[in-house]
């Protein structure tokens, strides 16, 4: 036990003394978890809108208008013909070309019916969709608006016109503000990526200064070294936790509705999974250069594959298969469950099992693989 | 015996580092191993500290097997690896009291055995590792390797790379543990070195050439050794190389050690022969057989 200890403090000495490691623990998360949680926004805004105006219409500047009173759309520029405005699609100024068609008003009058045209850039489809179902609502808002006057016109046959409203509730974040979505995911992936960088460099770093050699030839137990190495980055990892979990609370204001202790708990373990991870890589590497490539490769392969920026559901089944095996995975459902739902221990008890199951399961190996023999 | 090797054998990949080693150190015995870079040195040294574990053979370092005891192996010998291999980022003081907890002891109980290297360093005891001149730090890596009072060293090539001073200051120190009756095996690429330990182990190529005490080694030796010197030293070597009965021709300082095979060798005739080839300034006079002359020989 004083081995043990010995050696947690002269972990933590090493890492304090490390000048150049030591913002990159402490600042860079945090940095990260601000300008991450703001810019990964998977709201689209600032739409490239352009128009064609063939009718030069109280209808057709009606319509522009409302286009210009929206915040998703930034009008960027009217065109006077198709060809000009496809070209300004080719070269990336504009996004989409709204073109109103001669005659639009009086068609829409007197036919009670009129075409509009739209052309959308879907190079990124997810935007693309999202882009037209806000083009849709407008016109839609602007169709029934048209509708109203239209019957008031004729007052004598008046009717009043059937609007379906719905009123959707959401739940868990009824402001549908993404940062209560994103930034509980990306204090995650920062947890998982900066405890399993360190400890995947740890021990290696001992290989490549020599000093693995010095240890191993002393009669120190497999187990004392490990414990010893591996629970600074335990306690960094609940540290880096504790930072995120006040900022997210105090900047971004994310709700916190389970118990902060059951995160902490589950966080502990979970830490456990990532460290044997990092003590995997360490003893299956010479440099911390090797370490370091080996760890990137699993970091940004759990990272798109946990769920944080696409839904789980929409990847093919084997990707989902695969997607069990990613400890990541839970630590985000887990963390979004607690934080946003308020979930108990019940509720998220078989993702918590696995999690153990895992932890269990790669110390084993981790320990195991660690030689001190060759 | 402290230390029993028997046909100790370990290979590479194919290539074999060391071949059928057998020696023996007694107890207390400040024993070397004499040999070039890859001749196989660090090989023994880390099977004899349980690191590597040798295909074939045996070997028992303190009374316990190398395979069997690894445990008590690593609780009763010191080892210091050629590479500087302790915290570069602990301070003098910090590593020396990490390697005697985990050797579960402490500073002060065997501060006897260190006290006459420690006291060099101390001035410098809160100076990181990484920071100290190259004799410093093979004097804490000494005291590190001697923390938990050790029965056996092993001390793989300490001087190198450090300066003719420490090395020898180095040397002292090392006599002064051996008097303390704790045995030392040691290697160093530096013949001048070999003369200052009990016996020692000539090695090249992964094979023992050699095992006697320095003395032993040089009385043995049955050629004459001439050194011989000229001004122009390139033209000498390449004349004498064309001499007859010449048995072998090295450089050795401001020297060149000249061996003949011949039984009715005579200086003056070599004499002749070289100022016949235009040499200057020649002389030739019998020199001390050195144990560089001898592994030279091997």
């Amino acid at each position: 036990m004083k081995t043990i200890l010995f050696i947690i403090q002269k972990e933590f000495r090493q890492i304090f003394r490390n000048k150049g490691m030591l913002p990159i623990i402490f600042v860079l998360p945090l940095v990260q978890l601000l300008i991450l949680s703001n810019a990964a926004s998977f709201e689209i805004k600032n739409i490239k809108f352009s128009y064609i105006d063939n009718d030069h219409s109280v209808a057709s500047r009606e319509l522009i208008s409302k286009f210009q009173a929206s915040s998703y759309f930034k009008i960027i520029d009217s065109y006077s013909s198709k060809k000009e405005a496809d070209f300004q699609m080719e070269t990336g100024k504009v996004n989409v070309i709204l073109e109103i068609p001669n005659h639009f008003e009086r068609d829409l009058i007197k036919e009670n019916d009129a075409n509009l045209s739209v052309s959308i850039n879907a190079i990124d489809g997810a935007a693309a969709g999202v882009e037209n179902v806000y083009i849709s609502q407008i016109i839609t808002g602007f169709n029934q608006k048209v509708q109203t006057q239209l019957y008031q016109y004729n007052k004598d046959n008046y009717v009043q016109p059937i609007n379906i409203v719905m009123i959707p509730s959401f739940w868990y974040n009824n402001t549908l503000n993404y940062k209560t979505f994103m930034v509980p995911g990306i204090l995650v992936l920062l947890v998982t990526m900066l405890t399993l960088f360190l400890s995947s460099m740890n021990i290696v770093r001992e290989k490549e200064m020599g000093t693995l050699e010095q240890i191993n030839v002393t009669p120190i137990r497999k187990y004392q070294f490990v414990i010893g190495k591996l629970f600074p980055f335990w306690v960094l990892g609940l540290v880096i936790l504790t930072v995120g979990l006040t900022i997210a609370r105090v900047v971004f204001s994310v709700p916190i509705l389970g118990s902060v202790a059951l995160i902490y708990f589950f966080t502990s373990i979970y830490l456990l999974v990532i460290l044997g991870i990092g003590l995997i890589i360490s003893n299956n590497s010479d440099t911390q250069q090797q370490a370091m490539f080996i760890s990137w490769f699993f970091a940004v392969l759990f990272i798109l594959m946990s769920g944080l920026f696409t839904p789980i559901e929409s990847m093919p089944i084997w990707a989902q298969n695969i997607t069990l095996l990613n400890p990541i995975r839970y630590f985000v459902e887990i963390i979004r469950m607690v934080m946003l739902k308020g979930a108990t221990f019940s509720d998220i008890s078989e993702p918590f099992f696995m999690i153990v199951f895992y932890a269990i399961a790669l110390n084993g190996i981790a320990v195991w693989t660690y030689k001190k023999v060759n | 015996m402290s230390i029993i090797v028997q046909n100790i054998s370990k290979s590479y990949n194919k290539i074999k580092a060391i071949d059928a080693i057998s020696f023996e150190v007694k107890e207390g015995e400040l024993f070397g191993l004499i040999g070039p870079d890859g001749a196989g040195k660090t090989t023994i040294f880390r099977t004899l500290t349980t690191l590597l574990l040798a295909n074939e053979g045996s070997a028992t370092v303190a009374g316990f097997d190398v395979v069997k005891d690894y445990v008590a192996i690593r609780n009763s010998v010191g080892y210091m690896p050629g590479k500087f291999s302790l915290y570069q980022d602990l301070t003098v003081e910090e590593n020396l009291k990490f390697f005697a907890t985990i050797f579960g002891t402490t500073i002060e109980e065997n501060y006897d055995l260190i006290k006459d290297i420690y006291i060099q360093i101390e001035p410098f005891k809160t100076r990181r590792a990484g920071a100290l001149s190259g004799g410093m730090k093979q004097k804490l890596a000494l005291c590190c390797a001697l923390i938990h009072a050790p029965k056996v060293l092993f001390l793989d090539e300490p001087t190198t790379g450090v300066d003719p001073v420490s090395r020898k200051e180095f040397w002292e120190m090392l006599k002064r543990l051996q008097k303390k009756g704790i045995t030392i095996l040691v290697s160093t690429p530096y013949m001048d070195e070999a003369v200052l330990c009990d016996r020692i182990a000539l090695i090249q190529k992964g094979s023992i050439l050699k095992i006697d005490s320095p003395e032993n080694i040089i009385k043995k030796y049955d050629k004459v050794i001439y050194n011989i010197k000229a001004k122009n030293r390139h033209q000498l070597i390449l004349d004498l190389k064309k001499y007859p009965s010449q048995y072998s021709v090295f450089a050795f300082g401001e020297f060149i050690h000249y061996i003949d095979n011949s039984s009715t060798f005579n200086s003056i005739d070599l004499q002749h022969y070289l100022e016949k080839q235009n040499n200057t300034e020649i002389e030739i006079k019998i020199g001390n057989t050195t144990i560089e002359d001898v592994f030279m020989d091997l």
